[in-house]
């Protein structure tokens, strides 16, 4: 196992992921960047099984195309983490920006805290690919948007009262979204649909809250006896006849 | 994109614009080299009470002629001279930058409770609308702004804005989309004691842009954000509206969420909707507007710009990425991005 260092102080991204990439081709198995301060574009497109941790604050589509690398960050995240990443995994000690797991087709992506507007826009699966996206915090309006697969759990530790932000899932034509404790009816947006999970659905993501639990020590009973609502898409089409004639 | 970032400091205490340029140079990639700027507020304490009156000269012959003569006319120009630059980077020094401290005649404008603004409201619009070759592009009391088409550290540079001191820094770096980039073009927007920087696009400006030419402001900048400033004006200077209420009517609550309301907040929000329908701005859009004793932030109502606020003790910051925060104060002890649409308020204690 070769471990490497890497003061990103100053830096700009261009030759901090060079060095990455270098470090990657060398063998390395284990990065620490330290000093991240905004720098975008952090694992871009990067494949293999290494382990990079940051230490700081990543700026925007940290893991962007990644295919297989692990991610864990000590501080929030900007937006769009995991953009449209292929494989792999990226875990936050912190918050996420807007856009969270945008496009994602595949990994999984832990975000300890808040994410913000618009996370899991446009989520996919194929074939045996499938991405999730799970969040210790709430999800800002629009979670789930024109999401065509994949699967979002919101477990929201602060927060009892039932979820209140405007379109939930809306455009959802595949995949879906558990949420921990009640939804308002008003949040469902065009095209989703709301029941609570069944014990049989809860089973399935059971892996993901212990995955979850695991990476912050939080108790896994307490998620796994707690009641989720389920999202989905009403149809896998939910814009049909908007703009045509059928 | 472009890139905002601002601090106030409750306490007034002042800072320099060290900081402030390089938490936006950290965000360079949100520009395109074509625009940056800076608005500080305090930084001219030996003139406080005088209107710091910045222009852009094309050249030092007619167009400043001009403008000294309607300065004449209108009060006393105390002190005047051309703002040092310092243009050994890559900025091109196509126009001359030029300061006035200005005092109005009160007298001359007698219809207004606030005169001296309207006086130098009026001479700002007649130069911009009129005075081929001038632009003033800062006019408030203790306040400056200092801008080009250039990257936000080549920007500070050519003016040396570790120089200044004030108690609010407003930062802008821009990426121009609709219309080019150009030394008037760069952000902050400045009128009277209003600062304005913006990232995104503000697709009513059409609107907006009828609604506040209606009321005496000419519109000459080529781009949406200077209607934020103007409106900002009329909403809070001349209707007396709080800067909470001006945002409120400037990025409403959808007619749905008014429609969960209870009976108070939906009677206000639907009046400031009906009265100001033609102010509302719509597309996506991150702003932070500074006064001499607020700093204001707040986005579109669904979010389709970035904004993140940070708080440490007497400090509040806004910005489009937590990192250019973080440049300025590494032990920021609390970051959040607010709810669409909200606006966040940070006040002087004094």
């Amino acid at each position: 196992m070769t471990r490497i260092v890497i003061d990103a102080k100053n830096m700009h991204y261009t030759p901090l992921n060079k060095l990455i990439r270098q470090a990657t081709h060398e063998g390395a198995t284990e990065i620490i960047l330290e000093n991240i301060m905004g720098q975008r574009f952090i694992g871009d497109g990067l494949t293999g099984d290494v382990k990079i941790t940051i230490n700081g604050v990543p700026g925007g589509d940290l893991g962007m195309f990644m295919k297989g690398p692990t991610i864990e960050v000590f501080g929030n995240v900007d937006h769009a983490p995991a953009n449209t990443m292929d494989d792999g995994d990226i875990i936050i000690h912190g918050a996420s920006g807007d856009a969270t797991a945008h496009s994602m087709r595949g990994g999984k992506i832990f975000v300890r805290d808040d994410i913000g507007y618009r996370g899991g826009i446009h989520m996919k699966h194929y074939m045996n690919k499938s991405p999730s996206l799970i969040v210790g915090g709430s999800a800002r309006a629009f979670l789930g948007e024109y999401m065509a697969g994949g699967l979002v759990i919101l477990f929201r530790l602060h927060d009892e009262k039932p979820y209140a932000e405007m379109g939930l899932g809306s455009g959802i034509h595949g995949g879906e979204i558990f949420i921990r404790g009640k939804v308002e009816d008003w949040t469902l947006g065009v095209g989703s649909s709301a029941h609570e999970a069944t014990p049989e659905e809860i089973i399935r993501i059971k892996p993901l809250i212990l995955e979850f639990s695991n990476y912050y020590h939080i108790d896994a009973s307490y998620l796994l006896e707690s009641q989720y609502t389920r999202i989905g898409p009403v149809n896998s089409r939910p814009f049909a006849g908007k703009y045509t004639w059928e | 994109m472009c890139g905002i970032i601002g601090v106030i400091d409750k306490q007034r205490e002042l800072m320099d614009g060290s900081a402030i340029r390089d938490a936006l140079s950290i965000m360079d990639e949100r520009g395109s080299g074509e625009g940056a700027g800076y608005a500080a507020y305090g930084v001219y304490p030996d003139y406080a009470d005088l209107y710091a009156i910045h222009v852009f000269y094309n050249n030092l012959v007619e167009p400043k002629a001009q403008v000294e003569d309607l300065l004449e006319t209108w009060g006393m120009i105390e002190y005047d001279e051309e703002i040092p630059t310092y243009p050994e980077n890559k900025i091109t020094k196509i126009h001359t930058p030029w300061r006035y401290f200005f005092r109005p005649k009160t007298r001359l404008m007698q219809r207004s409770k606030t005169p001296d603004d309207e006086i130098v409201k009026h001479i700002v619009m007649e130069v911009n609308k009129s005075v081929n070759g001038a632009l003033i592009f800062s006019s408030g009391k203790n306040i400056g702004v200092f801008k080009a088409s250039g990257w936000p550290e080549e920007v500070a540079d050519f003016y040396r804005v570790e120089n200044y001191e004030g108690y609010l820094w407003l930062a802008h770096n821009r990426y121009p989309t609709n219309t080019p980039g150009w030394w008037g073009g760069a952000h902050p927007f400045n009128l009277l004691n209003w600062s304005v920087v913006h990232n995104g696009e503000i697709t009513s400006y059409g609107t907006n842009r009828r609604y506040i030419e209606s009321f005496g402001y000419d519109c000459t900048m080529y781009t949406d954000t200077e209607v934020v400033a103007y409106l900002m004006d009329l909403l809070v200077r001349r209707h007396g509206l709080s800067q909470e209420l001006a945002v409120r009517a400037l990025a409403p609550p959808f007619w749905e969420e008014i429609e969960r309301m209870p009976e108070k907040p939906k009677n206000l929000d639907t009046a400031l909707r009906l009265t100001y329908g033609s102010a509302m701005m719509n597309g996506p859009f991150a702003i932070a507007v500074a006064s001499p004793d607020s700093l204001v932030g707040f986005s579109d109502r669904i979010k389709l710009r970035p904004l993140v606020i940070g708080e440490h003790d007497n400090r509040l910051f806004i910005s489009s990425e937590e990192a250019a925060i973080r440049t300025i104060d590494s032990a920021i002890s609390k970051i959040f991005m607010p709810k669409a649409g909200h606006p966040i308020v940070g006040r002087t204690y004094v």
